[in-house]
């Protein structure tokens, strides 16, 4: 493995190897989790028997059965529609989704491009989508669409700032914003001079990681937080117009989203690709084993409450943001800054 | 082509991607899905009665969380370049950035007691 990543065939054609990769990888993602979480998770906890019942064993056929009605759709745009922003919507959500895999790093060697502003980058490009959904909610000429896109809008700004600011206490840890500097740091820090297991940030940034998945929750429009598309009052929101694969982008963005925040989050605090006592090739071979485990335990708690909690308020969303989130998450940095200097 | 332009180009290289894919799955759908076209079908949905009125209106209460969310956000933006040089900075960075986010926070307590964060 080692004399394979040792090749060198020009950056051109890494590029293009990476590429394909991270193509397939991000619907890949996606499938996982709404097959693991979605369809089975839900079942169990829900005691939904509808999920469970196609193929026999445990359902399994049924994501294959949604995937091949989504391809039989037809393809329809209200004629009120705003026909070239209508198309282009469901795009500008991918596209936000694919930026993010640019820079998670699955090995040391094992990324894209490991950019030096890294985590910044990623929370950056995360936030195109809320255009896209504006996008889609104003083309669609659909007064359940409007309300749903702006809802989203006003609960996707809302939730960026809690998001951006609970990551800052880690990049102050880690003196860097680059993912791969901050997965390094991670492991080769110690806890009050023990350094069997590294530093996983989660020990000291534990108030951070929490603000983070609360704030993940509301930027994937998760129950607690699904006013955007709450089913039974605005029929799916911005979405209500899109039919077939136009409406499974929106899918795919929303669970590839999530598939890149939980591996933000794994990388972020749970030391992403790094084993205790694994360098050098070997981690290449085992890191993106490694951090999917870890990405998919922090799934696991986002979907876990999503089955569990009941939606909030409009009101009580917003509230909950500025009154709560933000304010948290400023004591925080300051918190973490105090203890890095003065330590 | 310099390194940092070439890291900048996968970005661009993505964007291509993603576009191509959303472009190949669409295109290849057509293959497969039917085409039968009805005028009642391209109407605007309203939850099954004919719609009324055309475009829809927004509420302006919104734009006031915008306004907020544009200044914390540029502080985000000054925010991290500070966690990255904190240990070269010092007890002075500290207190720098204790005194920008306490002028902050005030500034979120007055929009706070002025009710803007009340959703009525």
């Amino acid at each position: 493995m080692t004399h394979l990543l040792a090749v060198d065939i020009g950056w051109g054609w890494t590029l293009a190897i990476k590429t394909v990769v991270v193509l397939g990888l991000i619907p890949l993602g996606a499938l996982i989790l709404g097959y693991t979480f979605l369809l089975k998770m839900m079942s169990h906890m829900q005691s939904r028997l509808g999920p469970m019942d196609p193929g026999g064993f445990h359902g399994w056929f049924q994501l294959v059965g949604d995937g091949m009605k989504f391809l039989q759709k037809e393809d329809i745009m209200p004629e009120q529609a705003d026909r070239r922003v209508f198309a282009l919507a469901p795009a500008v959500v991918v596209i936000s989704t694919f930026l993010i895999f640019v820079v998670i790093p699955t090995g040391p060697r094992l990324v894209v491009k490991d950019l030096d502003v890294g985590v910044f980058y990623a929370l950056a490009v995360s936030s195109l989508s809320i255009i896209g959904v504006l996008m889609a909610g104003w083309a669609s000429a659909n007064k359940f669409a409007l309300l749903g896109a702006l809802r989203a809008a006003a609960q996707l700004i809302a939730y960026e700032l809690p998001l951006l600011l609970a990551v800052v206490g880690v990049v102050v840890q880690a003196g860097t914003m680059n993912l791969n500097g901050i997965v390094t740091a991670q492991q080769n820090g110690a806890i009050f001079g023990w350094d069997g297991l590294g530093n996983p940030y989660i020990l000291t940034q534990f108030v951070g990681f929490a603000l983070f998945l609360v704030a993940a929750q509301a930027e994937l429009t998760q129950t607690p937080f699904d006013m955007p598309v709450a089913e039974s009052e605005l029929v799916s929101g911005y979405m209500v117009e899109y039919t077939g694969f136009r409406f499974l982008f929106f899918f795919i963005g929303e669970f590839g989203t999530a598939f890149a925040f939980a591996a933000l989050a794994a990388t972020l605090v749970l030391g992403g690709w790094a084993l205790p006592g694994v360098h050098g090739g070997t981690a290449d071979l085992l890191g993106p084993l490694v951090l999917f485990v870890k990405l998919m335990a922090v799934a696991f708690l986002i979907f876990w409450v999503r089955f569990t909690y009941p939606r909030l308020r409009e009101d009580q969303l917003q509230a909950m943001a500025w009154k709560y989130l933000i304010p948290i998450a400023l004591a925080n940095i300051l918190v973490t800054g105090l203890f890095k200097v003065w330590l | 082509m310099t390194e940092y332009y070439r890291q900048y180009l996968a970005v661009a290289v993505f964007i291509g991607a993603a576009l191509g894919m959303v472009g190949a799955m669409l295109g290849a759908g057509r293959l497969v899905r039917p085409h039968r076209p009805q005028p009642e079908k391209y109407i605007t949905y309203e939850a099954g009665s004919d719609p009324v009125g055309g475009w829809g209106q927004s509420n302006v209460r919104y734009y006031i969380y915008a306004l907020l969310f544009v200044i914390f956000d540029v502080e985000a933006a000054f925010v991290f370049p500070w966690a990255v040089h904190l240990e070269g900075l010092g007890f002075y960075g500290l207190i720098e950035m204790a005194i920008f986010i306490v002028v902050l926070a005030v500034a979120l307590l007055y929009a706070w007691r002025k009710g803007v964060l009340r959703w009525a």
